[in-house]
């Protein structure tokens, strides 16, 4: 061992006092936080039968809790530490503007339920956003009340099945969804009642069009499909894709997860969408916060407009307090949450769209496609490229020849990354390609990260060959090695307890 | 600012270097080769967006709108009915702020999201304290959405194909489970105290404390479940729980809630985390991100994403529901209230919310006109009939920088539903009642 390193017990007794639980740093007496004594007088209780009697909840200092979530915090790899190439899910820069913004009191400390007259700034704000995706992506109109994609995806089925029972077609049934499409898609389906049926893409990664015509009968009731596609592909056939669908009576829903290629370059509304969601945690910069929140934007058609989650921001100059009111669509499907939707990442999607404004919109587009293939071009010598067409911002290689060769899978590959200080790209997704590995730059990266993305994956391949062993024991320098996933579903141990830890 | 040669700030390379790299990409010669895919006579359409903003102009726009806004803080506020105005500790925006934890992804990825990781579990943790239930998960979109799942989750259990709802539960609760429960045909019953349960009931829904601010006699609902093969769901207020018994107290099966009190700005509504926590024996019947405990190849301990099989991405059409998100950040946030809180704080905080709400609720009952309605024991909310429309009484209060109650005059005349929290001072409170006698003299 090198003399300049902390011998291994105490290298061990570091990592145990970070990742000790509250609950076993809770000592009886410790303060966290002060709160005011009661300023009013003293009260009748509640009869005790209503009353709990213990509280186990931690006590710790204020101190020791910041040190102990500083010191997880670093534990994790972070779109401002790292760069994320991971596919379909945009992982952009987050720009610090948009945050303060968002934590402006007059935006973040105002309830709900407040007096409309008392709120016309948040509205403001709501229905300029409206209107801003609506022009972006060619809709009528816009609903931001889904809390996640997910949601705007349930929102988009609900709005498709009340269509089509208001105009007498209950035999509609059927949602098509191409093998290409984001994953969400069929469970999203399935929970707005529809049956599923998967359609496949051809050779060239387009949907396959005799496939699609075979499935299409009078129980249609729409197609749900992502442009471009998770393989990174526009379907070049997308305009007659619409007709088919629509002259068969069908709603032609759009899955906006990589609205970030289309930005400025065209508008699916032009194309013949008559639904699209978007993800404004993904295209429009709202932090992923480890998970969420998120947020979910859904444009229609004119034709639809009537139908979208409630509530939805009216504006209309009546020379009162009032020019902007929350109102419910006609044939609303109704609400998706409690409130008006998540309005913190609302606010940053605004920002964001008002920093580039007409002029800028189109750069994220252009940025985000030069540098996938960029990517595309100087790693296709070294990993399989299944479908050789140019990509838009994003492009799948495979790992089956390393696969083949010696075992070594995606997986592998993408933990390796990790020592390289990269976020592993996508893995396993879309489906259709073997031993995926889903890469998707972003347009915030610069040529120089990429520049050293590309190298460190062509050293990777020769590792894959060389030193394989490398490869399979990867990560080497994280928190914690590889973990042990099948015991954690086995023994599902979800919650501190007293004894166990 | 210049807008005619805007570059983006987000955008690092110069097209300088963008020629270059074209230069690199087989078979493009031009930017517009590589959109050759997109159909032509659609391409680079008009956008009708703004002009770009530099930081300061568009600081100080959003700025004077944020100032449209009544902002509480600015205005007493006595509104609650689901989102509360709670004292948020300066750790909570502190820690939630850390790009670490802002900027990073779902945690799929273990070994380098170990931060987050184990951050969830000690939010499931004290979910599970502060509810006493056995289980639960990582957050859920919102309250409401929440329940919306739990009915669902009652439906997979018992094979039953209908829900009882008590009609004190939340009204916009209620919307959101019409939404999500049309598509697969299962029925809404909105029951009171004295309707019987129909067969093929899958559970009883109720809110605790209810959404008019009073105690459900919660035995007679458990026993009703009971007696009915149903399971019984609550909805809690998270605060109320320094005070009032835990549902796993009384035999819940699955308990689901609004977070945001926990530490988490009122917003306009949203981001916020819904709780959702169980019995043990439905873990595989749980939507949500869950996060095990588990240990690495070298034997230490270390935590993952688990029972992701239940899961949309893995289960496709066979999930337990489509939700990709624990809205981890907002978890994050009411992970750390509850640590700086802890055992007493909560406590303190629960019963200065009490005190305040008993201490108006005696006043106003004393002022001519106006009562408050006794529906039972109440925890911080409760309903007062005003002796004119309450519309008109929050706009003569506004006047007078009061942010007042909520407006549920379609369910009981004049009908005000008013909210106590720690934030509202004795002399707020005082300064509402005096406010209260004037519009009276005025009326």
């Amino acid at each position: 061992m090198n003399s300049n390193q902390i011998t291994n017990e105490h290298h061990i007794k570091k990592q145990n006092l970070i990742r000790k639980l509250l609950m076993d740093r809770s000592q009886p007496g410790k303060v966290g936080a002060h709160t005011p004594e009661s300023d009013v007088p003293k009260q009748q209780t509640l009869p005790n039968k209503y009353l709990r009697e213990e509280l186990p909840l931690p006590e710790v200092s204020e101190n020791e809790i910041v040190r102990y979530f500083s010191q997880l915090s670093q534990f994790n790899f972070s779109i401002d530490h790292n760069f994320y190439p991971l596919g379909s899910c945009t992982m952009k820069y987050n720009p610090k503007i948009n945050d303060e913004i968002a934590s402006l009191p007059g935006l973040s400390e105002i309830h709900p339920l407040q007096p409309e007259e008392s709120i016309q700034g948040a509205l403001k704000i709501i229905f300029e956003l409206q209107g801003f995706l609506a022009e972006i992506t060619g809709f009528h109109s816009t609903s931001l009340a889904p809390m996640a994609g997910a949601e705007a995806e349930l929102a988009g089925m609900l709005i498709t099945r009340s269509f089509h029972k208001n105009n007498g077609n209950d035999h509609k049934t059927k949602i098509l969804i191409t093998d290409s499409a984001h994953g969400t898609n069929p469970a999203s389906a399935v929970m707005a009642g529809f049956d599923v049926i998967s359609i496949p893409s051809d050779q060239n990664g387009n949907t396959d069009l005799e496939a699609l015509k075979a499935a299409i009968n009078d129980d249609l009731a729409g197609l749900m499909i992502t442009q471009p596609s998770t393989l990174g592909l526009f379907d070049t056939n997308i305009i007659e894709i619409c007709k088919m669908v629509k002259d068969a009576g069908g709603v032609l829903y759009g899955d906006g997860a990589n609205l970030n290629a289309l930005l400025g370059r065209i508008k699916p509304g032009d194309l013949g969408f008559d639904i699209l969601h978007s993800n404004l945690h993904k295209t429009f910069t709202q932090p992923h916060g480890g998970g969420g929140p998120g947020a979910g934007a859904i444009m229609v058609s004119e034709k639809l407009s009537q139908y979208l989650p409630s509530p939805i921001v009216k504006y209309e100059k009546n020379n009162s307090q009032n020019d902007y009111s929350l109102i419910s669509p006609e044939h609303s499907i109704g609400k998706m949450g409690g409130f008006h939707g998540n309005f913190g990442a609302l606010v940053r999607a605004y920002s964001y769209i008002k920093t580039l404004g007409k002029q800028g919109i189109n750069q994220i587009s252009q940025d985000a496609v030069i540098n996938a293939n960029y990517i595309k071009s100087h790693l296709e010598e070294y990993y399989d490229l299944p479908i050789k067409r140019k990509c838009m911002h994003e492009v799948v290689f495979s790992a089956s020849n390393f696969k083949k060769l010696n075992g070594i899978r995606a997986l592998d590959i993408a933990k390796r990354l990790i020592d390289y200080g990269i976020h592993p790209p996508t893995m396993y997704f879309p489906l259709i390609i073997d031993e995926a590995l889903m890469i998707e730059p972003t347009e915030t990266e610069s040529k120089e990260t990429l520049d050293y993305f590309i190298s460190s994956m062509i050293k990777i391949s020769e590792e894959a060959k060389n030193d394989p062993e490398i490869l399979r024991n990867a990560p080497h320098n994280t928190p914690n090695s590889r973990l042990d996933e099948a015991l954690a579903a086995r023994k599902p141990n979800l919650r501190w307890e007293k004894e166990s830890n | 600012m210049d807008t005619k040669n805007f570059i983006s700030r987000y955008t690092p390379n110069t097209s300088l270097q963008k020629n270059e790299m074209l230069k690199d990409i087989a078979g493009v010669s031009s930017l517009e080769d590589l959109f050759s895919d997109l159909p032509s006579h659609l391409i680079n359409p008009k956008l009708n967006l703004p002009n770009a903003l530099s930081e300061l102009e568009l600081r100080n726009e959003i700025e004077s709108t944020s100032k449209l806004n009544d902002t509480p803080g600015e205005f007493s506020s006595f509104l609650g009915a689901g989102s509360y105005r709670q004292f948020i500790p300066s750790i909570v925006r502190q820690i939630t702020s850390r790009s670490e934890f802002m900027t990073s992804y779902t945690p799929y990825q273990p070994e380098i999201s170990q931060g987050t990781l184990q951050a969830h579990y000690e939010f499931q943790s004290m979910i599970c304290q502060l509810t006493n239930m056995e289980i639960a998960n990582s957050g859920m979109y919102d309250g409401a959405s929440s329940m919306a799942e739990a009915a669902l989750m009652a439906v997979r259990i018992t094979k039953k194909n209908r829900i009882s709802v008590l009609k004190t539960v939340s009204q916009s609760y209620i919307e959101v489970l019409q939404t999500f429960l049309e598509a697969p045909e299962i029925k809404i019953d909105i029951i009171d105290n004295s309707t019987s349960l129909k067969p093929d009931t899958a559970c009883i829904i109720l809110q605790q404390p209810n959404f008019l601010g009073n105690l459900e006699d919660i035995e007679k609902f458990s026993n009703l479940a009971k007696e009915n093969d149903s399971l019984l769901v609550v909805s809690v207020d998270p605060i109320s729980l320094g005070m009032i018994k835990p549902p796993g107290d009384y035999g819940a099966d699955i308990v689901v809630g609004e977070g945001q009190s926990l530490g988490i700005a009122t917003t306009f509504g949203g981001p916020y985390v819904g709780i959702f926590a169980c019995k043990q024996k439905f873990i595989r019947q749980m939507p949500g991100r869950i996060v095990g405990q588990t240990i690495d190849t070298e034997g230490k301990t270390g935590y993952v994403l688990t029972m992701q099989t239940r899961e949309q991405h893995i289960r496709r059409e066979k999930a337990t529901s489509n939700i990709c998100t624990s809205v981890g950040l907002i978890a994050l946030g009411a992970t750390v209230y509850l640590a700086a809180l802890g055992k007493s704080g909560l406590k303190q905080i629960a019963n200065l919310c009490y005190e305040k709400a008993h201490y108006a609720a005696n006043l106003i009952n004393s002022i001519p006109g106006y009562n408050v309605v006794d529906n039972g024991l109440f925890f911080r909310e409760f309903v007062i009939k005003c002796p004119i429309p309450p519309k008109e009484v929050n706009k003569l209060l506004i006047k007078n920088k009061i942010i007042g109650g909520l407006d549920v005059s379609s369910e009981i005349e004049n009908g005000m539903l008013i909210c106590f929290t720690e934030m509202n001072s004795k002399k707020e409170i005082d300064n509402l009642i005096d406010s209260l006698k004037n519009i009276q003299a005025t009326k």
